[in-house]
């Protein structure tokens, strides 16, 4: 089996190169045309490139190629071109006030397809694409706001975020009353019920002593979020007789928030987006329906 | 009984007994003093498996079952086929799981939920065992039993030593062992394709100096003055995979006590390394091994010659020699500089007619044979493989370029021609030349039902064509919305609408690879069918030379 033995291949009608191995063959065919020329062809292009594009490393150096083309300083070009083609809208957004934002529509669209675009890639995440939130996240969409919902609290919550770690950050915390043990479980109890009947409309446990409940919410909670229970928007303290609970407004979800209360957090993005977005950010956010 | 019979430790035992051994005794020592749960695990794992080694090879040294081995029975070779048994059933077995794996994933695309909030089934993890298990212990074990098999029988010798080949085979599994269930406890080195830590890549690097040990001591042995081209892609996987296996592993443990090492390369050197890594596993592992494999299983299974002697020795040089500079393709638009890119690119380009050369050859030993075709699935499978694979080699140098890429990069496009390679190519060779060995090793005439050949092929196709036509609308829609801006200059989708919009096409995707699978597990059962109930070969037609692979 090991000798050269050519022989034609009766289907074929070509030669074996007379090598053999468990029975395989190999036949003499040439190397096909179309395929040779196309190899050569991808060659020739290659080296054209190669003269023309950066490509081949030197010592120190690499061959810069004759068009002298740099994707970085494309790159540079084309992001200076896009900044200076929205510079000037940008500072006329910047100069006007809120109001005249809304009044100018030239502003107001360009407000608001920027700060559509960078609410979908920075705020949608918690709030939801369509702003309506998630349970701790705030729906803006509604007429509830913790923090106030007129275009200028809106901008100073966006730019500082609410318990952010920026110095002009929003701030406000609720007293762990039982965790702390300021309040014993049936005053917990109690003022869950009274919360949840007398002010957010919610059905209260059989039974429950809505007197105390009384008492216990004039001493203890009344001062942040008021006697009738709408609230403080300085202080952050929401309004209880409103719709939308952050937390639930079950007697078990507002139990478990007096007892060691959940404080959630945004962000402060004033130097993540700069100031020309925030500020439609806020045009944006304020336009979603709620806005006062 | 009482005879006594001379016992006697040859030099190759004496060796793997010295080795094994030691290896169990530091592994313990590890597994002993770490604080690492996960190393401790591993090196337990691997401080019992070359224990038993150990304990096997003295068993057989004091039974004195010691006769070596005759290279020839009744003047033919002794070929050795138990360890390509084992390569074969365990490449069955990880496909299966590899499959199986990937469906969970691509379910998890389309419902996070399926996440079930464990990190052991999160995506993250899963997703390196469904890459590592289908390349590496799928494709790895197929590559490893066919190797064996091809080389053995084009060269008319038996694979040299006792030991050696199982300790390419049994170590190679343990490896994957290792390295799959590193993944699902979280231990990772982050590198893609190349994510077990530096106690596997030790094992894995010991393993594949045995294997090229074994490969070119068969080649040495050989009995033909000619090396067939099979193996020299076989010699070629097995070199280049060693030298990038070595390089991009490079790193540097925390401690011996520890499983998390650093790397030695740093930034963008590290992305070109892993890269050129990365790319040429592709090129060397899932390209030049499974061309080997067509080398053998398609003129074997046509039973014509291969189309052009001369085809194959330009197509090979050309291959090795320009694959190895595409690796930079992979990082367009990224620190790289710009001529590494421009090189990358162009050679990608012009690797295009030595990688067509393979599907030349491999299609055109079938001048002559079309018509098997129509009654040959196992035939039709692996002719559509490489179908697959011309396809999967032009739309490579297509998305090399950087205009394209800049398009196609990031998005599912790339998942799609992965898939189309991996499916297409990688997975139905593997099928065909599974189709052909089972026979062949446990001596069948032919694979236990044809009919179901052809259902394993209808309903993989089908599989293969809705995956890849979801990833490519899906990438190409994912690309086009990330680059929308609107007529004020602002990005017209956020990246949570473009997640959106794919929704539909994870779902196909899932789909087709649930058919896949299903496919798959056709073939398991075909399998199982023939080695246990298949007509015997009395008369072997399908061996021209009328040579028997005498049992073990």
């Amino acid at each position: 089996m090991a000798e050269h033995k050519k022989e034609i291949d009766k289907l074929s009608g070509v030669e074996t190169t007379g090598h053999e191995w468990d029975g395989l063959k190999e036949l003499n065919n040439p190397l096909p045309k179309w395929w040779l020329y196309l190899f050569y062809a991808t060659i020739v292009w290659s080296v054209g490139y190669w003269v023309l594009m950066p490509s081949w490393p030197l010592v120190s150096d690499y061959t810069s190629g004759l068009l002298g083309h740099s994707q970085r300083a494309n790159v540079h070009r084309e992001f200076e071109a896009a900044m200076s083609e929205r510079a000037e809208t940008g500072n006329q957004l910047m100069e006007a006030s809120l109001e005249e934002i809304r009044s100018t529509p030239e502003l107001l669209e360009f407000a608001l397809a920027s700060g559509g675009a960078a609410f979908a890639d920075n705020c949608a995440p918690c709030h939801g694409t369509g702003a309506t939130g998630f349970e701790g996240y705030p729906n803006l969409q509604d007429d509830v706001w913790i923090w106030g919902g007129s275009m200028d609290d809106i901008l100073q919550t966006i730019s500082y975020g609410v318990r952010s770690e920026h110095p002009d950050t929003r701030f406000g915390e609720m007293l762990a009353f039982g965790r702390d043990e300021i309040l014993n479980d049936d005053e917990i109890s109690a003022v869950a019920n009274y919360v949840a009947a007398e002010l957010a409309g919610t059905e209260p446990e059989d039974g429950a002593d809505l007197d105390t409940g009384a008492t216990v919410y004039m001493d203890n909670c009344a001062a942040c979020h008021g006697d009738e229970g709408l609230g403080s928007k300085e202080l952050g303290a929401p309004n209880l007789t409103a719709p939308n609970y952050l937390y639930g407004n079950t007697v078990e979800a507002i139990e478990a928030q007096v007892n060691n209360p959940r404080h959630g957090v945004m962000p402060p993005w004033i130097d993540r987006l700069g100031e020309t977005t925030v500020k439609s950010l806020a045009v944006y956010v304020h336009s979603l329906g709620g806005g006062q | 009984m009482l005879e006594r019979r001379a016992r006697y430790l040859s030099l190759e035992e004496g060796g793997f007994a010295l080795l094994l051994a030691a290896t169990a005794f530091m592994c313990l020592i590890i597994a002993g003093k770490t604080f690492d749960q996960v190393l401790a695990f591993h090196a337990s794992l691997i401080s019992l498996a070359a224990a038993v080694g150990t304990f096997y090879i003295f068993r057989r040294y004091f039974d004195g079952d010691n006769e070596p081995i005759p290279q020839e029975v009744d003047g033919k070779p002794n070929y050795n086929m138990a360890p390509i048994e084992f390569a074969t059933w365990a490449s069955v077995f990880w496909g299966i799981a590899g499959f199986l794996v990937g469906l969970v994933i691509a379910l998890q695309l389309a419902y996070p939920v399926l996440n079930f909030d464990l990190p052991w089934t999160s995506f993250g993890r899963l997703r390196p065992l469904h890459t590592s298990a289908v390349i590496f212990a799928f494709g790895g074990n197929v590559l490893i039993a066919t190797s064996m098999y091809v080389v053995q029988r084009t060269c008319r010798a038996r694979m040299p030593g006792r030991i050696l080949p199982w300790a390419v085979v049994l170590g190679y599994n343990l490896f994957i062992v290792v390295a799959g269930t590193g993944y699902l406890l979280g231990v990772t080195q982050s590198k893609e394709y190349a994510e077990p830590e530096w106690y596997a890549d030790l094992l894995l690097t010991v393993v594949w100096v045995f294997y090229l040990f074994l490969f070119l001591g068969t080649l040495w042995k050989r009995k033909e003055p000619h090396i067939y081209v099979a193996n020299w892609f076989y010699l070629a996987f097995i070199v280049t995979i060693a030298v990038l296996h070595i390089f991009n592993n490079a790193s540097l443990p925390v401690s011996i006590f520890s499983s998390k090492s650093y790397i030695v390369w740093a930034g963008v050197q590290d992305a070109m390394v892993q890269w050129w890594y990365g790319h040429n596993a592709v090129g060397f592992f899932l390209t030049a091994g499974f061309l080997a494999i067509m080398y053998y299983f398609i003129p074997k299974r046509a039973d014509r010659p291969v189309y052009s002697y001369r085809l194959s020795i330009v197509h090979f040089w050309a291959l090795i020699f320009i694959y190895i500079w595409a690796g930079p393709h992979h990082l367009h638009y990224t620190s790289l500089p710009q001529w590494a890119s421009t090189l990358g690119m162009t050679f990608s380009i012009i690797l295009w007619m030595p990688s067509w050369g393979g599907m030349i050859n491999g299609l055109m030993t079938l001048s002559g044979a079309w018509d098997k075709l129509r009654t040959d699935p196992v035939l039709r499978m692996m002719v559509v493989s490489v179908a697959f694979y011309g396809m999967s080699t032009f739309e490579g140098p297509v998305m090399s370029i950087r205009a394209v890429n800049s398009l196609s990069h990031y998005t599912d496009w790339t998942i799609g021609h992965v898939h189309a390679g991996a499916l297409g190519w990688v997975g139905y060779i593997s099928f065909g030349a599974l189709y052909c060995l089972v026979p062949w090793l446990y001596n069948k005439k032919d694979v236990y039902s044809l009919k179901l050949v052809n259902w394993h092929f209808w309903v993989s196709t089908l599989g293969i064509v809705l995956y890849i036509c979801a990833m490519w609308v899906s990438g190409i829609m994912q690309g086009l919305m990330w680059r929308a801006y609107d007529s004020l200059g602002f990005l017209e989708y956020s990246f949570i609408e473009t997640v959106d919009a794919m929704h539909p096409f994870y779902v196909m995707r899932a789909l087709g690879g649930g058919l896949f699978l299903l496919g798959a597990l056709i073939m398991v059962y075909n399998l199982y069918m023939t080695a246990r109930h298949g007509e015997a070969a009395e008369a072997r037609v399908a061996q021209p030379d009328g040579q028997l692979a005498p049992a073990e």
